[in-house]
């Protein structure tokens, strides 16, 4: 575990941790989406919206199961990255808009491996058998969002190394 | 203007429904959101905020929060979120800016607005460039960075604006980095509760203007040492800074500015009084 992780210290902490990391992705491709339809990407729009909305379904999966009214205030007590974001969100930096539909799935899926990452780690060394157990079971889901990820980055593959990766409309400085 | 929830409210409940307009990769998306976050947390509902600003790209930022805004005249948000908090001392001011508005067109604003140490928070977005007008050197950009206006740079020492800040009198002074997050929107949030005029200065890569910024988050690293309340120790440490040191660096306890005739603030018999002749 990371020292910038959140730590559960209970079941009910693990759900909203859980809980907050899909919220949290839910929020990044939102804003990715948005993004890619101010600049005439609808295809990328698209593709975000669909990630944001198989990130929604398993957010609000969590949310079922946790069975918790107190589970979104809970998640904004307990599920804080001291310094960086939840493992589900991107550096944003790397986003441009001309990124090809690989890239946006490439950056995906280093999001649920980090994810897979931070669930593998909390099986192990996860203080309740409980949490531990609950662990394993999330982290088998993301191992199941980093395959989706993988199978759709095949049915979108890296452009060709002579795509005219020409940029119609450069940042041009004041002359 | 409430929140969508019962209290405390979300992060999502202070994001407007305007689409930012930034270019995809820029650092400001990392911003609004931490400014959604450290809204959240310091409980104070949208309709008691206001985020005002001045021009320029980080300047968009009140459009895309849901608390009342001001999208203000160049480098003049400090003046306006003054006048603000001095008039509305119930609402929680933030004033955002960036390094061509703040430090500046708006760098006397700066100045007095930590001297006078009213009781509100200034957040700068700063990429050492002036990205909305295409390109040119802003107050904090390198001496040898080559742009069309300044072929092989300006040659001119940058601004260093933690320790203006500090020397004029800001009352808290922090530096972060907008790919951190979590921890800028703690330090907002911090920022915000600590008494008297608040400077956070957030490094926010332009990715258009200056893609080479896409490194900083390689090179930001946390501040070695605690934040301190002695403002000299607080300079020598700046002094010796190279930009990329990142937390809060100095919490003063300065008593925030009232005017001396608060207690008259907001008695409309005693305006009416004035008015006699």
């Amino acid at each position: 575990m990371t020292e910038d992780a959140p730590q559960p210290a209970t079941l009910a902490d693990l759900y909203a941790i859980a809980y907050q990391i899909e919220a949290d992705a839910v929020e990044l491709y939102q804003l990715l989406a948005d993004q890619m339809e101010i600049h005439n990407r609808p295809e990328l729009a698209t593709l975000f919206r669909d990630l944001e909305r198989a990130e929604g379904l398993h957010r609000d999966d969590i949310a079922r199961r946790a069975a918790d009214p107190e589970l979104e205030a809970r998640a904004r007590r307990v599920a804080r990255w001291r310094i960086t974001g939840s493992p589900e969100g991107a550096d944003l930096a790397s986003v441009h808009y001309q990124m090809s539909a690989h890239e946006a799935l490439t950056l995906a899926l280093a999001g649920e491996q980090r994810a897979l990452q931070f669930f593998e780690r909390l099986k192990s060394t996860g203080t309740d058998p409980e949490i531990r157990r609950f662990a394993a079971e999330l982290a088998e889901e993301e191992a199941e969002h980093v395959a989706l990820c993988r199978r759709l980055l095949q049915r979108y593959p890296a452009p060709d190394a002579d795509t005219d990766l020409h940029d119609p409309d450069p940042p041009i400085q004041q002359e | 203007m409430t929140c969508a929830t019962p209290l405390p409210c979300r992060p999502a409940d202070f994001r407007s429904d305007v689409k930012p307009i930034w270019c995809p990769g820029c650092g400001d998306y990392h911003v609004l959101m931490a400014f959604t976050r450290a809204f959240a947390e310091i409980g104070v509902p949208p309709e008691r905020m206001a985020v005002v600003s001045g021009i320029g790209c980080s300047s968009r930022i009140p459009a895309y929060t849901r608390c009342y805004g001001f999208h203000g005249v160049h480098g003049r948000g400090l003046a306006v979120a003054a006048g603000l908090k001095l008039a509305r001392p119930d609402l929680t001011v933030v004033a955002a800016s960036g390094d061509g508005d703040g430090y500046s067109i708006g760098g006397n604003h700066f100045l007095h607005a930590c001297r006078r140490n009213v009781d509100f928070t200034y957040i700068v977005m700063d990429n050492h460039i002036y990205g909305m007008t295409k390109g040119q050197p802003s107050p904090t950009t390198e001496p040898d960075f080559d742009t069309a206006l300044a072929p092989g740079g300006t040659g001119l020492r940058p601004f260093h604006p933690l320790v203006v800040a500090l020397a004029s009198g800001a009352n808290f002074v922090a530096r972060t980095f907008s790919g951190n997050i979590g921890e800028t929107a703690s330090i907002i949030a911090e920022a915000i509760r600590h008494p008297g005029f608040s400077f956070v200065e957030i490094l926010s890569p332009c990715v258009t203007f200056r893609p080479d910024q896409k490194g900083w988050k390689d090179m930001v690293r946390p501040a070695p040492v605690k934040a301190t309340d002695d403002p000299a120790r607080a300079a020598r440490r700046l002094m010796t800074d190279d930009g990329f040191v990142l937390g809060v660096l100095y919490r003063g306890n300065r008593r925030p500015y009232q005017p001396l005739e608060a207690s008259r603030a907001g008695d409309l018999r005693t305006v009416e009084g004035d008015f006699e002749l």
